[in-house]
């Protein structure tokens, strides 16, 4: 088998790892910032309930969840319920959902209480002040960490392979049965390129927001 | 009856006791300055009147209407305190403009928000807009900044941010506008700045109600002035009075230490 030919069948893979990625991250991030108002409700048994969700999803290997989201439903009920890509997509969602929901805290929490204040004496809802003042700085103060699990995320989607779903390294593990090692260190290859586009993009953005200081 | 009154406002932290009873007027038109050592309680005394905190007993009047009634649980509601804030501007000790925007972004914004719960926003999207901006300028010449429309504050100074501020607070037209220790951030060179900016809207009758450690501002501008010591209001006058003849030994003791 020649080079175009393995890098057409590693391109085939690359479309269930950009897949994943972008299902993962689409989803993920909304629901990270539901997670971390969960986390920083006032109302405490929520708190700690959510808290203890973040622990255990933080926790548990996500190639672990990923097995317990495609199988476990299936022992329970009979037959599986989820596709392989939906149960893969869900884990990863959840989890790091979780990820960026620490990451969401934390920059919440950083901003000054003064800023919150201010919007409020100037009559603003609480929605005003988060949507207005506080979320541009938190993407600001947030973009750097982010940019460290969204990298991760590219490389965590070849977990998907443990239940089959033959993304870059799964497609090349399979060429390794015709005798084919190479490939499998080429994919290195497919996951620098993305990843270096990633890194671009949030320099660009970095870069975006460097206009003002928080 | 006065433009603004303040009856037995009480507020502790904990068991902190902080204001144990706090009673006091102001005219319309009037400057009052607060002055007192710190943890005499004045910075929570102006947070209440800005329903930051709320106070744990005390009636508030502006206008001859009640404002503010700790007993009443409907006033505490937090629609009915975002209507009330609107009276009362405050210009904070640490500034806290909003990073992102523009001195005039953030002179407008809040207006801005606030111009879309009009019924006629739709129909007059446009000139509402223009209206809001062409104030907001206004607002900043006045202060001086008429320049510096465009700039973040990051790009300014810290004078230059504190005078944005007070634009910021009076874009909303507020009833009574209270300043935080307004200088205490800044060098002693650029107080003068900004304390001009304020005897300039002392000039020009605003009602303000005003925490401060500057004696000469407050001996000049005030109307009235309260010494504030360890929760109680320990002494109200003129300027005159309260700096020319203190009364109590506390009072004494603080303005000797001051001078």
């Amino acid at each position: 088998m020649g080079f175009w030919e393995v890098t057409l069948r590693l391109l085939d893979g690359l479309e269930y790892t950009c897949l994943i990625f972008a299902l993962t991250l689409v989803l993920a991030l909304p629901l990270g910032l539901v997670i971390s108002f969960g986390s920083m409700s006032k109302f405490k048994p929520l708190a700690y309930l959510v808290k203890t969700f973040v622990w255990i999803i933080r926790g548990v290997p996500l190639m672990l969840q990923v097995i317990i989201f495609f199988y476990v439903p299936g022992i329970l009920l009979g037959k599986p319920i989820f596709s392989r890509l939906a149960s893969v997509v869900a884990a990863f969602v959840i989890n790091y959902a979780c990820y960026f929901s620490e990451i969401y805290r934390g920059g919440i929490e950083s901003i000054p209480r003064g800023q919150y204040e201010a919007g409020q004496v100037l009559g603003m809802k609480k929605s005003q002040v988060f949507f207005k003042i506080v979320l541009m700085q938190v993407v600001k103060r947030i973009l750097a960490p982010m940019s460290n699990e969204v990298i991760t995320l590219v490389k965590d989607t070849a977990l998907a392979r443990v239940i089959m779903i033959v993304e870059v390294i799964k497609a090349a593990e399979n060429l390794a049965s015709y005798g084919l090692m190479w490939p499998l260190f080429y994919t290195a290859v497919f996951y620098l390129i993305f990843v270096g586009a990633l890194t671009l993009l949030f320099g660009f953005f970095e870069k975006k927001l460097d206009y003002y200081k928080v | 009856m006065a433009f603004f009154e303040a009856k037995n406002i009480q507020k502790s932290f904990g068991r902190t006791e902080v204001l144990k009873g706090i009673d006091f007027d102001i005219e319309k038109g009037e400057v009052l300055c607060v002055i007192g050592s710190s943890g005499s309680g004045k910075t929570t005394l102006l947070r209440c009147v800005n329903f930051l905190e709320t106070p744990d007993k005390g009636r508030f009047y502006l206008n001859g209407e009640l404002l503010f009634d700790a007993e009443d649980k409907h006033s505490k509601s937090d629609a009915e305190i975002r209507q009330k804030r609107l009276h009362f501007g405050l210009v904070f000790q640490s500034f806290n403009l909003f990073p992102q925007y523009t001195a005039i972004e953030n002179v407008s914004l809040a207006p801005m928000l606030l111009a879309k719960e009009r019924p006629d926003y739709k129909t007059n999207k446009k000139q509402i807009k223009e209206e809001i901006m062409e104030h907001s300028a206004e607002l900043l010449r006045k202060v001086g900044l008429g320049d510096k429309e465009g700039s973040y504050p990051c790009q300014i100074s810290g004078g230059q941010q504190q005078r944005v501020a007070i634009a910021r607070a009076l874009a909303l037209k507020p009833d009574i506008l209270c300043f935080d220790e307004p200088t205490s951030a800044l060098d002693p060179e650029i107080t003068v700045e900004v304390l001009s900016v304020m005897k300039e809207l002392a000039a020009e009758d605003m009602t303000m109600l005003v925490v401060t450690h500057e004696m000469g501002f407050a001996r000049e501008v005030s109307d009235t002035v309260i010494f504030m010591d360890g929760g109680y209001i320990e002494e109200m006058g003129s300027a005159e009075d309260v700096f020319g003849a203190p009364k109590s030994k506390r009072l004494q003791e603080f303005l000797s230490v001051m001078k």
